[in-house]
């Protein structure tokens, strides 16, 4: 990762790394918890967890004011809490809940918000790149200081649409960054068995856009990078291609049998896991107490957030009139009939 | 007879074609190394090698291109994750697929085999739930099988690989794990056939996929009252077996149709229509339908509970028929 470092410009100012470092916290002591939980057979249906891969959603959403946009994928928890999300009702959402985001019908992976600009986690692969780029188009169109970032995993980069948007976004100059979070797997398949480059970035080339390849474990090389493409976005020079490079540390989700991913690879990433980088650097800076400061007020966050949203009740259904396919009730043959039909 | 799972099931049909013709190969995302990911193709990577790999994740292309590998002499099954994600592979199936056939006659044959899977029940939400059998049951040049039981299984995706045409194998994600006697010998099951999956008088449940199982435990409760459900397991939702389900119409006299796709121009409405079309004067009432609420699948249990099919469902449509 080391030769493709984008150059010191952009750097966060101290009051930002740590509130990027709180956020790391927040969203991997989230992911801990949905662990231990899963573990006790209290959540429902495959978890994405990002545990290592933190430094990517959280440096890139940073960068971004409440304005901007931004779409993420299946995987989506450090862009949620990156982008200012109330991790409670993140939590809320995450385990059905009314209280959540969304009234616990998206659930983990296809949460939004509009207030934050976070439209949103996307569980088909790849959809995030092209959602992100109309989000910019709609920002050109509309003449508007705003910005788009598509967060998107290496098998998403091998998807037909993610062709298609680089390249309708570089022939407008649509101001959208294309942040690829490059994890090493698809799933349980490497990204080498599924790319025949190495270099991801490298494919910015032939769609006329810059394209850089970063630590995505180091948050402020992560803020650095995106920061540069958003400047760059905001100019109206168009879209930029950014690889940051992680690595899955929990498996593909809570449903993972594992033994796939190598103990030595693993070994090598967890010593440079993106909050050990981070406090490393926050240590030599502000000092050790403020650090820990820092994250015992993120664990606090994580520990009321799923205190409440486990008290918080199950959401009720209600039909949802906007699906409905018939503009007038249907035909009722009998008073009985019209009686039970209200019971189904 | 052994009695394995439908997943195994599946996997022994692979296992068998792929042996017995080498024009077989397998294709689709995370299903060589790891097996996929609901083990279907577990160890089939190690038995045959390169004739079952891995793909990135490219469905609109993968389709496409196991089109015309079939057209030029392979057998392709190519495994699409989530029936979510058939609308990847539609412009494949309804553009190129399912046309030539007819355009080009005998010149070209297409024995192309998609399998997937779908329904609800696992808190997967919006995106990984769905059952959508209408949009390729739709498909003039298509057959669409989806078995139940492991048997079926097995016996239905053998006959789909054998078959000259495209056939797309609908599974269902709650059903991997079910167990269920199978023959051996590996016979294939004849598309195109239903099967009475309980005999019954009084009302006939027309039912496809796990929806039989669903309609299994219907009859059960309806049996608690003095009523016999006839569930009519359909196997094959194109080419449709009329005759079996006006057979069955003709003995009950009331019909509970039961599919888990949505309702509104779903696979549902097909029987019902079909019904209509075919045994309308051997109805004593009109045609019940039950399906998925029309509406995006939610995620937290209650919701999603409340928008998929289950036997109390088909319970009280049955008791409507009746009444
Ligand atoms: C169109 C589509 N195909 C397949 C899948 C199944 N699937 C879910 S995540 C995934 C792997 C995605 O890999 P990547 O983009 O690198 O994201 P990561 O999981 O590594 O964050 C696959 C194949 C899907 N959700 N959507
Ligand atoms: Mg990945």
């Amino acid at each position: 990762m080391s030769a493709d470092l984008t150059p010191l410009a952009n750097r966060p100012s101290i009051d930002d790394h740590l509130t990027m470092h709180r956020r790391m916290a927040i969203t991997r002591g989230i992911e801990q918890e949905l662990g231990a939980l899963h573990k006790a057979g209290r959540t429902r249906g495959p978890i994405h967890r990002c545990d290592g891969q933190e430094a990517v959603g959280v440096g890139a959403t940073a960068v971004l004011t409440a304005d901007d946009y931004v779409t993420t994928t299946h995987r989506g928890h450090a862009v949620y809490i990156g982008k200012g999300l109330d991790p409670r009702k993140v939590v809320a959402e995450i385990l059905g809940r009314e209280t959540g985001y969304n009234g616990g019908r998206a659930g983990h992976m296809l949460l939004g918000s509009a207030a934050h600009g976070m439209l949103g986690g996307n569980a088909i692969v790849g959809a995030s790149i092209p959602a992100a780029a109309g989000m910019a188009l709609s920002v050109q169109l509309r003449r508007q200081d705003r910005v788009a970032v598509a967060v998107f995993g290496d098998g998403a980069a091998q998807t037909g649409i993610c062709h298609e948007s680089m390249n309708l976004a570089a022939l407008w100059r649509l101001p959208v960054v294309f942040l690829l979070e490059n994890n090493e797997y698809g799933l349980t398949v490497p990204y080498t068995a599924q790319s025949a480059v190495r270099d991801l970035h490298v494919r910015a080339a032939g769609y006329d856009m810059p394209g850089v390849q970063i630590d995505g474990n180091d948050v402020v090389a992560v803020h650095q990078a995106v920061a540069a493409a958003v400047q760059r976005a905001r100019r109206g020079e168009g879209p930029s291609l950014i690889e940051a490079r992680t690595y899955r540390m929990e498996g593909f989700s809570t449903s993972d049998v594992g033994g796939y991913q190598s103990e030595a690879d693993l070994a090598r990433w967890r010593a440079r896991d993106p909050l050990t980088v981070s406090r490393a650097a926050l240590v030599e800076s502000v000092g050790a107490d403020r650090v820990e400061a820092v994250e015992a007020e993120a664990a606090e966050i994580v520990a009321a957030a799923f205190a409440a949203a486990l008290a918080d009740p199950p959401p009720r259904f209600a039909p949802h009139p906007a699906s409905a396919p018939y503009a007038t009730p249907g035909p009722v043959r009998g008073a009985a009939r019209g009686a039970a039909l209200g019971a189904a | 007879m052994p009695v394995i799972r439908y997943a195994e099931a599946l996997n022994a049909a692979l296992y068998q074609a792929l042996s017995e013709d080498p024009r077989v190969f397998v294709l689709g995302e995370d299903i060589a190394q790891y097996g996929g990911v609901f083990k279907v193709t577990k160890g089939l990577r190690d038995a045959f090698g390169d004739r079952v790999r891995d793909t990135p994740i490219s469905e609109q292309t993968l389709t496409a291109m196991a089109v015309t590998a079939a057209m030029t002499g392979t057998r392709p099954v190519l495994e699409i994750m989530y029936a979510d994600f058939m609308p990847l592979t539609l412009d494949a199936l309804v553009n190129q697929a399912s046309v030539y056939g007819y355009l080009w006659g005998d010149q070209v044959e297409l024995p192309f085999v998609l399998r997937t899977q779908g329904g609800g029940g696992l808190g997967t939400g919006a995106q990984h739930a769905k059952s959508l059998d209408s949009f390729v049951a739709h498909i003039p040049g298509l057959k669409v099988v989806a078995p139940v039981t492991p048997a079926d299984a097995r016996g239905l995706l053998l006959a789909a690989i054998q078959d000259p045409a495209p056939v797309v194998v609908l599974e269902h994600k709650l059903l991997y794990n079910t167990r269920g006697e199978v023959p051996d010998g590996g016979a294939p099951v004849e598309i195109g056939r239903a099967r009475v999956a309980r005999p019954g008088r009084d009302v006939s449940l027309i039912a496809t996929s796990r929806m039989v199982l669903e309609a299994e435990a219907a009859a059960d409760r309806l049996a608690e009252s003095g009523i016999e459900a006839e569930v009519i397991d359909l196997r094959t939702l194109r080419p449709l077996d009329v005759a079996a389900i006006t057979a069955s119409v003709a003995k009950t006299h009331h019909a509970v149709v039961i599919n888990e796709d949505w309702g509104f121009c779903g696979y549902a409405a097909e029987l019902s229509a079909t019904i209509m079309d075919h045994a309308f004067d051997d109805l004593d009432a009109p045609v019940e339908r039950v399906a998925t609420r029309d509406m995006p699948i939610p995620y937290a249990q209650p919701l999603e509970d409340a928008v998929i099919p289950n036997a109390a469902r088909i319970v009280h449509a049955a008791l409507r028929a009746l009444a």
